[in-house]
């Protein structure tokens, strides 16, 4: 029996491999066997999806409640343990606003995706909650937030230029996932989430070590993910700024003792802040309009640079990547064959089709370099403008657009245990 | 302290007012623009999930589904279509090319884990089953199976293990781009008798 088997397979091996060959006709069983059925355990159900987006909605209620009404730091605390938990160590950190932002991209540009209604809810419901509340998303309910703010021992305050410099990147950060989202090159965000090892416990030694090295990181500077890379707190910070409600340092008025001074390690509160005298103010009106007609330029020389600097961001898309390896092959430039290469050679189709559909990909790089340019470009020019203006404050304020409302700074506030008379 | 705090004058209070509707103003828009967007994205949306699977058909059993899953133990599991299996006394997906005998020695199968099963059912043919617990989801088998047998063990995502990640890391390094979002309803690219290859 063993000789003939082998026999069987030699003549099928001469034959030639021809797929979908039936070598072995199925036998027909004479002792009753009944075949057994191909096992397909079902995945999680949708109903479960609905109660993460009902979990979402109920903790961004109770954060932004016990930030503005309650102001419980205490309470903001617990809320946040129980969504690093949930969303963090139980759901894996997986359906996350943060990596939502790519699915909603690639839903705007490829008609062909079909984005599930959960995470449409995940990237709507925090923006939504920010343009109420401020960021009580980021307070409390971001797994990502939550993992560093647990491990804030000793904040030191990062000086104002660095604070700005580095606060660009979360915007550049945001761009480049857009982009490739959006040419279905890959979802940037979750490949470098870098807390999303811990919630899984397990990952790639370089994901791990760069998790360790924010947490590590993050014990000195509160939360330097949030701050200088998160893509959508960079949309939140925005949107922040224009928010309905936004909590307080304090409940009543200032008494301006500053005592809330040195509360934040996220360098959130802006002290009171005299106008600038009207020599001066001539000066930087001039200034400013100098750097409102300079974003224009920014914007065309960061398009310039992203449409250059497209080829090698095309290099992105595993077809791209293909059509140069078999470019290569097919030239005579390396004598070995890579496995993809092969794989495609496989399906027999023809490799124009493969060098059409990059070249495609490319032109839908070069237009999306010339807007990750400009955005780029938009971005710094904003960010100098910004910093050009300046307000008059008369209390110790929030930066509304860096704050996270986590609530640190509301107990050190004396108006705060002044008795009340009750709402 | 108290005296150094700046009064607004008059023309600030104007100032702030109207800054005040103009964030108001901008806030609608943004909320409105927020709906929009629900609504836009609403019409291509499938209230369905979607889940990650790989095709059968495209897999090359390069054996990354082993090792570049985000799970330590790969979500990719090998399973077997029994309606094609030629139920082989030697099978080329458990055995070595060249074995020295047909039992179950380490050094005569193709399983790195001994992860397939081999029984008895009737002269002369053998059941072959995967133990999901020790399979590890590398397609040795599967490409013993495919290249000289009738090609009845393929890879599948198991959706009892998979974490289903916004973008799967196996799908990321596949050469062959074989994975793909299936719906969750019908979450696996099985092979049948109808489509064997």
């Amino acid at each position: 029996m063993k000789r003939l088997a082998i026999l069987a397979i030699l003549l099928c091996c001469v034959a030639g491999a021809v797929r979908g060959l039936e070598r072995f006709p199925p036998p027909d069983f004479e002792s009753g066997y009944k075949l057994p059925l191909t096992t397909t355990p079902v995945p999680r159900s949708d109903l479960m999806e609905g109660i993460d987006l009902a979990v979402l909605v109920l903790a961004l209620a109770a954060a932004s409640y016990f930030a503005l009404k309650r102001r419980s730091r205490r309470a903001l605390f617990i809320v946040m343990l129980g969504s690093l938990v949930y969303f963090g160590f139980y759901r894996k950190g997986c359906v996350c606003a943060i990596g939502a932002i790519q699915n909603v991209t690639l839903a705007l540009f490829d008609s062909g995706y079909a984005i599930p209604l959960t995470v449409v809810g995940f990237f709507v419901a925090p923006l939504a909650a920010t343009l109420l509340f401020g960021r009580t998303f980021c307070a409390s309910v971001c797994p990502l937030g939550a993992i560093q703010d647990v491990v804030i021992v000793k904040p030191v305050k990062v000086p104002a230029w660095l604070e700005h410099g580095l606060g660009l990147l979360a915007y550049i950060y945001l761009g480049l996932a857009v982009l490739f989202a959006a040419t279905g090159s890959a979802f940037l965000l979750c490949e470098y989430d870098p807390f999303v090892a811990f919630f899984r416990r397990t990952g790639t030694l370089p994901m791990l070590a760069l998790g360790v090295g924010f947490l590590v990181l993050g014990v000195f500077v509160g939360r330097p993910y949030c701050r200088f890379f998160c893509p959508y707190g960079a949309l939140v910070r925005v949107l922040s700024r224009i928010s309905w409600l936004h909590a307080r340092i304090t409940p009543a008025e200032c008494i301006q003792c500053r005592l809330c001074e040195e509360t934040c390690p996220f360098g959130a509160i802006r002290k009171p802040a005299l106008g600038l005298a009207e020599p001066e103010r001539a000066e930087g009106r001039k200034r400013l309009a100098a750097l409102v007609v300079l974003v224009p330029v920014l914007v065309a020389m960061g398009g310039l640079l992203g449409a250059r600097l497209s080829p090698v961001m095309a290099r992105m898309h595993a077809t791209v990547r293909l059509a140069d390896r078999m470019q290569l092959e097919e030239s005579g430039e390396v004598t070995d064959t890579a496995e993809a290469a092969d794989a495609f050679r496989a399906t027999g189709r023809p490799v124009q089709e493969l060098y059409d559909e990059a070249a495609a990909i490319g032109r839908r790089f070069g237009r999306g370099g010339w807007a990750f340019g400009g955005w780029v470009g938009l971005v710094v020019g904003v960010k100098l403008v910004h910093l050009s203006i300046r307000r008059r404050r008369t209390d110790w304020e929030p930066d509304r657009a860096a704050c996270v409302s986590c609530g640190r700074c509301f107990k050190y506030c004396p108006v705060e245990l002044k008795p009340r008379p009750p709402v | 302290m108290a005296d150094e705090r700046p009064e607004l004058k008059p023309d600030e209070r104007q100032a702030l007012t109207r800054r005040r509707l103009l964030k108001a103003g901008v806030r609608g828009a943004c909320l409105l623009g927020l709906g929009g967007a629900v609504a836009a994205l609403a019409r291509p949306t499938r209230a369905e999930h979607m889940v990650w699977q790989l095709d059968p058909h495209k897999c090359i059993q390069c054996g990354k589904c082993a090792t570049n899953c985000v799970l330590a133990l790969s979500a990719v599991k090998c399973v077997h279509a029994f309606a094609i299996c030629g139920y082989c006394e030697l099978c080329t997906g458990h055995f070595e090319p060249e074995p020295n005998a047909l039992n179950t020695g380490a050094e005569n199968q193709l399983c790195p884990t001994g992860a397939i099963k081999r029984t008895f059912v009737e002269d002369p043919y053998y059941q072959y089953t995967i133990d999901e617990l020790l399979c590890i989801g590398c397609g040795k088998c599967v490409k013993g199976c495919g290249t000289f047998g009738n090609g009845s063990l393929f890879l599948q995502v198991r959706h009892d293990r998979c974490l289903n990640c916004n973008d799967c890391s196996i799908g990321r390094h596949c050469p062959s781009q074989a994975y793909r979002r299936v719906p969750a309803s019908r979450p696996y690219l099985l092979k049948d008798k109808d489509h064997p290859a």
